[in-house]
């Protein structure tokens, strides 16, 4: 039977032959992530309450990155708790060292083919190893600690091909913008998106993850990528295991739900006004919008890809009077990396602050939440109304190119005009 | 046990369900202002048994499981709809708030009188002497529903398991 990428993943999982889109199955959990948001605070009186043990621990992987540094005492008093259950349960735990959706790619635990969820809603950012990994609320996540299995309704696949290729300046971030603009931000419904195309099998891991992060956006269940070379040398990078990729795609007659294809060749820098990602636009239609705060972060929009970028509009130039930029590298492995390369150093030229390896503002948390009537370009993946500060503050999304090149000129511009 | 039909539009989200500015209050504050914003008296009207009945994309949006849980809190005996957002479904099945799919709800008015059973798939207008025929859920999560949710569903299963052993 001619299966899609995401039925042949559940179909494992489920201990099946073959499932069938619509079907309720109930699968084993390869892995499960959580974080000190809503994980062990949350999941912990759920589990004492049904009187059982975490079913293995081994294949649970806990990250801090909401309340660091935990810098309020709320936040300090959950780190607390999460460093507590860490302890005393011992699971895998990442303390400090980034945000959980960049920082599991990055341990090389997570492999193509594997069935995951996350306990946060930007958890289908790990189908860009080709798993398919999806965001569930604290209850079902503690049923999955107990117990290693979830129900699923086997999704549809909405196959959204990207011809051609990305011009010098476009970023993969710049590809969900328009598509949260052209599809809306339920144009996934819940099933598996999975991107195809000669665009997509040139990017880079982190360009991919990206892709697969905003999927959340979208609407979709999981976002997913093939696993294909890149895959491997990436899994190869980390440390991880790279196991038969042979079988990990849609076979050519899998039926599909819908079928989208659009030209990389001729998109151009995108952002989104204020307050849904799917107000998207090109950057040339939104120029001469002021911006006082530009905000590199977010395990969206700040990875090693992202902050080279950035750094490649950054340097040699100078912030435009009046703006501040601010910097969050995703992960500690990353900021690591762009200290090296020199990237970092860039950024402090041009007297960014650089904050903790956190998910800080975009998730509204933090000393630097945005102020009122504050106008912000964030690389982050949600501009909704509050959610980095003030009702009153203004978000555009853009890539963190667009985000760079907008604290230089201090209102919205197409990046490409600073790249020579 | 039959009950009033409350019937809703597309796209009823988790906002209108569970608002906002109500969410640190507890589920009891909550549920009531579930629905204020398109019908300002539903939670004051509504009674055990009722029955919310909705067009596409019922509960869209966000991923807080309350919610369903408001819905549960107002004793309501299930949420019939064309479709549901994809979180909102999984939220109400693991807190044993039954959700079922009808193809079409020609025929059905607000205020009718009707009977819910989960179980055959029927949503049945008691005074139109009609049945609405529903996509029947899969036995799993009817289970789930049937127990109150995933956590007591785990609970009797985890005592099944144990007295399993103890034998």
């Amino acid at each position: 039977m001619q299966q899609t990428l995401a039925q042949k993943i559940i179909s494992r999982a489920a201990g099946r032959d073959h499932v069938i889109p619509g079907e309720v199955v109930t699968a084993k959990v390869d892995l499960a992530m959580i974080h000190d948001s809503g994980g062990p605070r949350r999941v912990a009186p759920i589990l004492k309450d049904l009187g059982v043990g975490l079913w293995d621990k081994e294949k649970i992987f806990l990250v801090s990155d909401h309340f660091v540094p935990g810098d309020t005492e709320e936040g300090a008093s959950i780190l607390a708790l999460t460093r507590d259950w860490a302890r005393s349960t011992g699971v895998r735990f990442h303390d400090g060292q980034g945000i959980c959706h960049v920082v599991l790619p990055e341990s090389g635990q997570l492999q193509p083919g594997m069935f995951a969820v996350g306990g946060d809603s930007h958890s289908p950012t790990g189908g860009a190893m080709g798993a398919f990994m999806f965001g569930i609320g604290a209850t079902e996540m503690a049923g999955v600690l107990a117990t290693g299995e979830i129900w699923v309704k086997v999704p549809e696949t909405i196959r959204i091909e990207w011809t051609g290729r990305l011009g010098d300046g476009l970023m993969a971030k710049d590809i969900m913008l328009a598509l949260c603009g052209r599809l809306g931000m339920d144009g996934g419904k819940y099933q598996a998106v999975e991107y195809t195309g000669d665009a997509i099998k040139v990017l880079s891991m982190q360009e991919r993850m990206t892709l697969a992060n905003m999927a959340a956006e979208l609407g979709g269940q999981t976002g997913l990528v093939a696993p294909d070379e890149v895959t491997a040398a990436f899994l190869r990078s980390v440390g991880g295991e790279v196991p038969d990729l042979s079988d990990l795609h849609t076979d050519p007659d899998a039926s599909v739900l819908e079928h989208h294809s659009f030209d990389a060749t001729s998109l151009t820098p995108q952002v989104a006004a204020p307050h849904s990602p799917a107000n998207a636009m090109p950057a040339l239609e939104a120029e001469k919008t002021a911006i006082g705060v530009a905000y590199v972060g977010a395990c969206t929009g700040a990875k090693y890809e992202d902050l080279q970028a950035a750094a490649r509009i950054l340097k040699g130039r100078k912030l435009a009077a009046g703006v501040e930029l601010l910097v969050a590298p995703s992960s500690k492995r990353d900021q690591d990396r762009a200290t090296k390369d020199g990237i970092m150093a860039v950024f402090e030229a041009v007297g960014a602050k650089i904050l903790p390896n956190a998910c800080g503002i975009c998730a509204g948390y933090g000393t630097h939440r945005l102020g009122a009537d504050v106008t912000c370009i964030s690389s982050t993946a949600r501009n909704f109304k509050g959610r980095m500060g003030e009702a009153s503050s203004q978000v555009w999304l853009g890539s963190p190119l667009t985000v760079a090149a907008a604290a230089v000129a201090g209102h919205i511009v197409d990046p490409r005009e600073m790249l020579a | 046990m039959s009950g009033r039909i409350f019937l809703f539009g597309d796209d009823i989200d988790t906002d209108q369900l569970a608002p906002g500015r109500y969410m640190r209050g507890g589920i009891e504050a909550l549920a009531a202002h579930c629905l204020e914003a398109t019908r300002p008296d539903f939670a004051q009207t509504v009674q055990p048994g009722d029955i919310v009945v909705a067009g596409r994309n019922f509960g869209a949006g966000s991923s807080r499981e309350q919610a369903a849980e408001a819905l549960r809190h107002l004793q309501v005996a299930g949420v019939v709809a064309l479709s549901f957002a994809g979180i909102f479904y999984r939220n109400a099945v693991n807190l044993g708030l039954p959700v079922l799919i009808a193809p079409s709800l020609g025929g059905v008015a607000d205020g009718d009188a009707a009977t819910l059973d989960p179980e055959g798939g029927v949503l049945r207008l008691i005074d139109k002497a009609a049945d609405i025929e529903l996509e029947t859920m899969p036995e799993n999560l009817r289970a789930i529903i049937e127990n109150g949710g995933l956590v007591p569903h785990l609970k009797k299963r985890f005592a099944a398991e144990h007295k399993g052993h103890a034998e």
